[in-house]
């Protein structure tokens, strides 16, 4: 049972640190209608500049790295919405969907092309010995995740529900063409949402980048974010965090239960199991906004 | 010899209903036929021989996911999957019963079909983006299950060896044989695919992708034929993964991956969706451009960087190219190679003048 326990914490913590990856994914979803396949990579590409400016090859310090990784997150995402999506708008979702894909493709050569395909450290000024709060273990980034992810995902509720900015991107999200009638420059916030997503990235890419190293695979973790989205809910921000420590804690559970069974590999088969079966009851997930269209 | 309709009359059923009924179509089809069973092995060494037979195991998979995709608009991310439940039917079938090809290959395609409606089963409830993922859920679940089935995947590799492929008695070993065989399972595949969308069924498709609640409305049963959309396309996937298979001489998961899955959705949207000619078009452009990426480097790239780096940056470049390519065609051409080809034959078919 301490083992189960033990388990449930790390879940929670990991869990949290997908919601904030995941949230991304949301916030391009809530505003712009596109499904963002190239989460992941975004991530990633975070993960690799960041931790490619602070090494010994450009001896970046840590908070000008940040601070240039942020940066580029922004004007590649802004670049990102102006050449790539803003052509696509109004078109069938599988072209979308494509874009993004292609655009995956892109980040995963261009990222090892230009700083190297060797897996890199990313170092946190953060000490490395365990932290144990009552029956849990946790490791300090794991902590430092969490806690950021709470943070972002408050900030950026509050940002939907309350500000002005937020609610006029609610209103694009529900009608491009009523908000547009109503005086909302619709493209300007398509771009706010791609950078807030590239932010968010760049803030997953340092989190994950200092937990598991930067490389290509970094990316891998954008497979979670479907899993993640389906059963909060593709337009929840608080779904998210459901989703992310349930599909944390599944995970978690599964690779330390199931797997001396079977063999491994659960910990990538699980939150998929999850999905299909939330897809099968409730497809718009938890907290999702429900869409009712019958045949 | 141009491309052109007029004064051409159709007198009786049969030449208004035939596949070509065009003279200038039928000589285009009839030269490409003799181009390809008659000139390219004669012309062509063996390695180009191999290159062509992974251009028809292609088409066979870019015309199934165009069903699926092009025709009846259902979006599948799992297409890759489906090869790999035919590939491993048709491996075990002809390992542990020793089958021979002609039944392994028809039964590894049923089974991607009966595996294909299951996936296709929620395909009624849920739509774009939501089947989008459903179709990776299944992509992930069916590689984990294979990969973690000892008695599918044949032990620890995941993977099983397969027997070189009988046809009539005769073992077709060189590449030459195993060309014809494949070319000819290509072209079936390709005329069955152009008859099946001027059918009922393919009709229907066409009506559901448009718009499925008007489909409903004049009495098609929306369910049912989304159902044929799965079982068609996944027993096209099954049949390509099936081929794959004896090409290679193994079956293996690591030849059916999330990646190949995107390969052929790249192929159907860069050739052009709804379109066979564009199913052929985009396996011809993937299959062969990494090769091309690979020549243009060796040849050009020697040049400009370091051998070592250079041998690392091709796959990197790949990547790159195509994910430009899968965006420049989206936004530059939605209707992918098959409209520029048909841009050059109308700019032809009124010539020398402009209308």
């Amino acid at each position: 049972m301490a083992f189960a326990i033990e388990l449930f914490g790390q879940g929670v913590a990991n869990g949290l640190m997908y919601s904030l990856v995941a949230l991304g994914f949301v916030l391009i979803y809530k505003a712009t209608d596109a499904i963002n396949f190239a989460q992941g990579e975004f991530v990633m590409i975070a993960g690799i500049v960041i931790s490619a400016l602070a090494s010994a090859a450009y001896e970046f310090p840590l908070w000008l790295a940040l601070f240039a990784g942020l940066i580029f997150m922004v004007v590649f995402n802004i670049a990102l919405e102006r050449v790539v999506l803003r052509p696509l708008i109004g078109r069938p979702i599988v072209a979308i969907i494509m874009a993004t894909i292609g655009l995956a493709f892109i980040l995963r050569g261009i990222g090892p092309m230009v700083f190297g395909a060797a897996p890199r450290g990313l170092k946190l000024p953060i000490e490395d010995f365990p932290i144990i709060i009552g029956p849990f273990f946790f490791t300090p980034i794991q902590l430092l995740g969490a806690g950021i992810s709470i943070i972002f995902l408050v900030i950026f509720g509050w940002f939907f529900l309350k500000t002005r900015k937020g609610i006029a991107m609610r209103a694009v999200a529900d009608s491009h063409q009523v908000s547009g009638a109503m005086g909302i420059n619709v493209e300007r916030y398509f771009a706010l949402a791609w950078v807030m997503a590239g932010i968010v990235a760049m803030l997953g890419g340092v989190l994950w980048g200092s937990a598991s190293g930067v490389d290509t695979q970094l990316a891998l973790v954008g497979l979670k974010v479907f899993p993640v989205v389906i059963l909060g809910g593709l337009d929840s921000i608080i779904g998210v965090i459901v989703g992310g420590i349930i599909i944390g804690v599944a995970e978690a559970l599964a690779a330390g239960f199931i797997d001396p069974y079977v063999g491994g590999g659960t910990k990538d088969f699980t939150p998929y199991v999850l999905m299909i079966i939330m897809l099968m009851i409730r497809p718009y997930g938890l907290l999702g906004r429900k869409l009712i269209e019958r045949i | 010899m141009y491309y052109r309709e007029s004064g051409y009359y159709k007198t009786d059923y049969k030449s208004d209903m035939s596949l070509y009924p065009l003279p200038i179509s039928r000589f285009a089809a009839f030269s490409l036929l003799v181009l390809f069973f008659l000139a390219a092995p004669v012309v062509m060494n063996e390695y180009y021989l191999t290159l062509l037979s992974l251009v028809a195991i292609a088409t066979v998979g870019a015309l199934g996911l165009n069903i699926l995709l092009g025709y009846a608009g259902q979006l599948s991310i799992g297409h890759a999957a489906f090869m790999s439940v035919g590939a491993y039917t048709a491996a075990n079938l002809a390992t542990k019963f020793d089958l021979p090809f002609l039944i392994t290959l028809p039964a590894g395609g049923l089974m991607a079909a009966a595996i294909g409606i299951v996936v296709g089963v929620p395909s009624l409830r849920i739509k774009g983006v939501y089947l989008a993922i459903a179709t990776l859920a299944a992509q992930f679940i069916i590689e984990w299950i294979i990969n973690h089935s000892p008695e599918i995947s044949g032990g620890a590799q995941a993977s099983i060896e397969v027997p070189r492929p009988t046809l009539l008695g005769e073992k077709l070993e060189s590449p030459v044989e195993l060309y014809y065989f494949l070319l000819i399972v290509a072209v079936i595949a390709v005329i069955a695919t152009q008859n099946l969308i001027r059918s009922r069924i393919g009709r229907a498709f066409v009506a559901i992708r448009d718009q499925d609640i008007a489909a409903e409305i004049i009495g098609i049963s929306v369910f049912k034929y989304k159902l044929y959309a799965f079982a068609i396309s996944s027993f096209y996937a099954g049949v390509t993964g099936v081929l794959y298979t004896y090409y290679l001489g193994i079956a293996s998961y690591e030849q059916f991956q999330l990646g190949v899955s995107i390969d052929y959705l790249a192929m159907v949207i860069i050739g052009g969706l709804g379109s066979i000619l564009g199913s052929v078009f985009g396996a011809f452009f993937i299959s062969l451009l990494p090769i091309a990426i690979r020549l243009f480097m060796e040849s050009v790239g020697s040049i400009f960087v370091e051998p070592d780096v250079l041998a690392q940056s091709i796959s990197q470049l790949r990547q790159i190219l195509f994910g430009v390519l899968i965006i420049v065609f989206l936004i530059v051409e939605p209707d992918g190679l098959n409209r520029l080809w048909i841009n050059i034959r109308n700019y032809f078919r009124v010539w020398p003048f402009s209308h």
